[in-house]
């Protein structure tokens, strides 16, 4: 049976004259710059008011509806990038945590006092030294409804992160951080990335456990790839940082002595001057020149940091723009933030639910509003496209397509479509040819949510 | 551009140096192919270039290697990274950022280029190496011939004028590494760009060089000149060549499929009464391997969609298609690693289901060398290794280091696993799963970094498996080597069967997946030199 389809041609042939197959035409993933090329600083803005808003609060009610929150702008906005499947990990954290902290609520007891008496543990009689630690004892209702109110808080807080790093790939951030900082920060992101490689060199290696007749599940089983497994991690940082090294990584610029010199000196004593500002501030008799010394120090250091940029030779692709819709992630998340701040001046009781009488939560109406803020994300973010064949082989459209894209990038105004980003290019969205008529880009904000 | 002037390396502990007085120099513009047997010092050659090797590696290197005019003993590589680009052996391990275009432009942001400049290279490469439908995919999620594109296209848009490329077609399916050595074609023609590259499977590239540079053996002097003058005098010969060499061709010697055919006329004719001799038939039996309807998911995506297969004792099947087709996942599935969505697997005599089964029982039924066979290998020395293998195959003691010791008869017990090279760690590998003498084994990728040596022996082994009633299925890019052992050919495209039958007729239907010597005696039915060796020997 001859072969059919298999086998285009053989001669060299120019890319681009690739035959195109049925599955590809379809538009790709992962982060499209314009796609969820929101401006990764406004993600982490987003998550950090949420997560402002939780450290602010112990009503269970509130905590949830954050999470809920948090959980459905990650599910309608996050990509198929390896990064966006971080959620679930922080999500199984912060369940970790939660247990955690009941565990030592009950065990090692409460400092509520509690009447309802739930069950008695066995209490370890320790010595007098020991005082006011407990082991076992008596458990409480009010204690454990503490501790869970307080772990869900934590739980809370590490899921908004979560968000964050689900939406927003780390190294993306690293495009908006100052020339001199450049530098330390990729380091930084490649120390971040060691965890997922490392995950994916156990699940091999366990495989390759399989394949040698050994079980490939329990402990034990990890624990002997552990070794194989660390020394691959080392290899591919070798071999990582050799390639960083031809690549240019840590080339610089001459600078004159004086202004490296200038950029030592402002750097330092800026940094000495955000210490003594803040210190200022907090104590309590030096409120007077606390305010101007660290905002001195800020200035300064900024200035040392500029100054430190022209060392390096730098220069950035494509960096992320701060538009209009970066403004409306970042503000909704900063108006949850302020509202539940706000709030728990102007209602104590209902953002901090009694325990000693323990009594039902409820749901304080306007909170809750201001918490349901958050959810704009989820509407005024660039929706995701989706990756419809990660594994395969994807040959290059025909390359006069592709070359008529190349303009430089206009400035597209804000707003006019939900999936229709401000701030990128349109070869990066925009299907390259007519023939796209299930171009994901035109999909609604509902579409993401069917994953 | 580069200039080697009495080079020699020797790394910290090193018995003899990695490079002894290398004087070689390689003029702007020319394509420039290095070869040699594995271990003969040819990365660290590279690597010398790059700068990478002693300002990385370590090691002391003597002698003056010029770049671009560039003394590497003063530069180091990253003030050397704008005139050459290197990318190593694996491209996993190139990459910096996460994405493609970031990882296109990353190069040129460290060399402070212009942002409108450095827009409008990232385009124009993406179109260069056909990855425009990828620029936003995560690097993570590409296929290997898609990151080896990516590795290329990111060194290639700093402009480099000397480009090093180890082994850069070696992962790729035939049609991926025709469109990379195509591109570096262009770039030599078109840009001037000097490029420099190692490489084993010389029937790819062998005809696209300008100069060879030889290294016969390790501390031996390198030989520099045409491929058509070195390859008769060299140990290791693409078919083309080797086929010359046994008709008597006068030189030059062909270099590619095209020059051979002219000269073949004679061949031919003389060859044209003979046929080959007929490929015995397995014997028979119950099949080892059986796959019906075989479908398997990968989250979203169908990685195999009703797949049938069946493999006999003593058959060698080899699994063809391009990268990503389905090949690795249908390997994994004979041995349980993923679970099918629909369909059925059952292998081995007993007819086990491979992901049900425990692994211990399941090392009796089959046995896969996976891609990387570094990954099978734990102990720190061949001989743990070996103790290792014979008690998880419950074997007599001592029975893996008698099939080490017929395939690597040169190996000490006390190596270090990760310190043999590419075709021993292979071996090391294949003996470790045939101690429990699988009746089906399966091969991923065998051939990838082996030397022709290396290859003959693999060949070698897999024939001798095959006459003790293995079935063997392998899954290659390697059409010299499907053609040299298969008795059958499947190819596989998107996850389907798109091709089985008799090596003979497959290879020989489709140019892609067809090997030089049937596309230079095309129409007869000859697939490979020993072959036709045997039959003119066999003649009158």
């Amino acid at each position: 049976m001859p072969p059919r389809s298999t086998a285009p041609a053989t001669a060299p042939r120019r890319p681009g004259l690739r035959f195109r197959t049925r599955s590809r035409t379809r538009p790709r993933a992962g982060t499209p710059r314009g796609g969820s090329a929101l401006h990764a600083g406004a993600w982490w803005l987003w998550a950090l008011g949420l997560a402002t808003a939780a450290s602010r609060t112990t009503n269970p009610l509130l905590l949830g509806l954050l999470i809920a929150v948090a959980g459905y702008v990650v599910a309608v906005r996050r990509t198929d990038a390896p990064w966006a499947r971080s959620y679930t990990a922080f999500l199984k954290l912060g369940l970790v945590v939660l247990a955690i902290r009941l565990f030592f609520a009950v065990f090692l007891g409460s400092p509520i006092p509690g009447t309802r008496v739930l069950f008695t543990l066995p209490e370890v009689p320790l010595p007098h030294w020991a005082q006011g630690v407990r082991i076992g004892g008596r458990v409480s209702a009010e204690g454990l409804v503490f501790a869970l109110y307080d772990g869900l808080r934590l739980a809370t807080l590490l899921i908004c992160v979560g968000a964050a790093n689900a939406l927003a790939s780390p190294a993306r951030l690293l495009k908006s951080l100052p020339g001199a900082l450049y530098e330390a920060g990729v380091a930084v992101v490649v120390a971040m990335t060691f965890a997922p490689h490392l995950v994916a060199d156990v699940t091999r290696l366990r495989s390759a456990r399989r394949l040698r007749g050994r079980p490939d599940r329990g402990v034990k089983a990890l624990l002997q790839v552990g070794l194989p497994v660390l020394e691959g991690a080392l290899e591919r940082s070798v071999a990582l940082a050799a390639a960083m090294d031809a690549r240019g990584y840590g080339r610089t610029a001459q600078v004159p002595p004086a202004v490296a010199r200038t950029t030592t000196a402002l750097t330092l004593g800026g940094l000495l001057g955000v210490c003594c500002g803040t210190y200022g501030l907090l104590a309590a008799e030096g409120a007077g020149y606390g305010l101007p010394l660290l905002l001195a120090g800020l200035a300064a250091a900024l200035g040392g940091l500029w100054l430190g940029g022209r060392r390096s030779v730098r220069s950035r692709y494509r960096p992320d723009r701060w538009g209009v819709r970066a403004w409306l992630v970042a503000g909704s998340g900063a108006a949850v933030a302020a509202l539940m701040i706000a709030a728990a001046s102007y209602a104590p009781q209902a953002l901090q639910p009694s325990v000693v009488p323990l009594t039902a939560p409820t749901l304080p109406l306007w909170p809750a509003a201001g918490v349901l803020l958050g959810l704009l994300p989820a509407f005024a973010a660039p929706a995701p496209g989706r990756e419809p064949a990660p594994a395969n082989e994807a040959p290059a459209a025909p390359a006069r397509e592709r070359i008529r894209r190349r303009d430089p990038r206009p400035d597209t105004p804000p707003g006019s479509h939900p999936a229709d980003a401000p701030d990128h290019h349109p070869t990066a969205q925009t299907p390259p040819a007519g023939k796209r008529a299930d171009a994901r880009a035109e999909a609604g904000p509902e579409e993401g949510s069917t994953q | 551009m580069i200039r080697f002037e009495q080079v020699s390396v020797h790394y910290d502990g090193a018995a003899r140096p990695a490079l002894a007085a290398v004087d070689l120099t390689v003029p702007e513009g020319e394509l420039c192919l290095l070869v040699g047997p594995s271990g003969v010092g040819k990365s660290t050659l590279l690597g010398a270039v790059s700068g990478l090797v002693p300002h990385f590696t370590g090691g002391i290197l003597r002698g003056r290697v010029t770049v671009a005019g560039r003394d590497t003993r003063t530069h180091k590589p990253r003030e050397l990274a704008d005139v050459v680009g290197t990318v190593g052996q694996d491209p996993l391990a190139h990459f910096v950022t996460d994405t493609v275009e970031d990882e296109l432009a990353y190069g040129m942001e460290s060399l402070g280029i212009a942002p409108d400049t450095m827009r409008r290279r990232v385009e124009e490469t993406l179109d260069l190496l056909g990855l425009a439908e990828l620029r936003d995919r995560p690097i993570a999620t590409l296929s290997g011939g898609q990151r080896q594109r990516v590795a290329i296209g990111s060194v290639l848009t700093t402009h480099p004028r000397v480009l090093v490329l180890d082994e850069p077609t070696s992962a790729l399916d035939p049609a991926a590494a025709e469109e990379v050595l195509a591109v570096l074609q262009r770039l030599v023609h078109d840009l001037g760009t000097t490029v420099l590259m190692a490489e084993h499977r010389l029937e790819r590239v062998v005809q696209y060089a300008d100069q060879m540079i030889l290294l016969p053996s390790p501390g031996a002097a390198p030989l520099t000149g045409t491929p058509a003058e070195l390859l008769p005098v060299s140990p290791v010969q693409p078919p083309v060549v080797a086929l010359g060499g046994l008709a008597g061709w006068p030189p030059p010697v062909p270099l590619s499929v095209r020059d051979a055919r002219r000269k073949a006329g004679p061949l031919r004719e003389r060859l044209a009464p003979l046929a080959p001799r007929p490929v015995a038939d397995p014997p028979p039996g119950g099949p080892v391997g059986e796959v019906a309807r075989l479908s398997v998911r990968h989250g979203r995506v169908e990685a195999l969609r009703g797949v049938d297969l069946t493999v006999r004792p003593g058959e060698t099947v080899a699994l063809m298609g391009r990268n990503g087709a389905g090949k690795s996942t249908l390997l994994a599935c004979l041995v349980g690693l993923y679970e099918p969505a629909s369909g059925s697997v059952r292998v081995g005599p007993d007819r086990v289901v491979p992901h049900r089964t425990r692994p211990a029982q399941l090392l009796r039924q089959v046995g896969l060398v996976p891609q990387e066979p570094r990954d099978l290998l734990y102990a720190d020395t061949v001989a743990a290794e070996c103790a290792a293998a014979d008690q998880d195959a419950g074997a007599a003691p001592g029975t893996c280091r008698e099939l080490v010791g017929r395939l690597l008869p040169e190996v000490a017990d006390t190596a270090h696993p990760r310190d043999l090279s590419e075709g021993q760690r292979l071996a090391l590998a294949l003996s470790v799963i045939l101690t429990a003498r699988p009746p089906l084994l399966l091969l991923d990728e065998p051939t990838r970094g082996l030397d022709y040596a290396a290859k003959a022996r693999l060949v070698e082994v897999v024939r001798g498996l095959a006459a003790d009633g293995h079935a063997t299925v392998l899954a290659t890019h390697d059409v010299e080597l499907a053609a040299e052992l298969a008795h059958r050919v499947v190819i596989l495209a998107e996850g389907e069967v798109v091709a089985d039958g008799p090596t003979a007729e497959v290879v020989v239907s489709s140019p892609a997946f067809a090997p030089q010597v049937a596309k230079v005696l095309a129409p007869l039915p000859w697939l490979t030199v020993p072959q036709i060796r045997e039959a003119l020997e066999g003649a009158p």
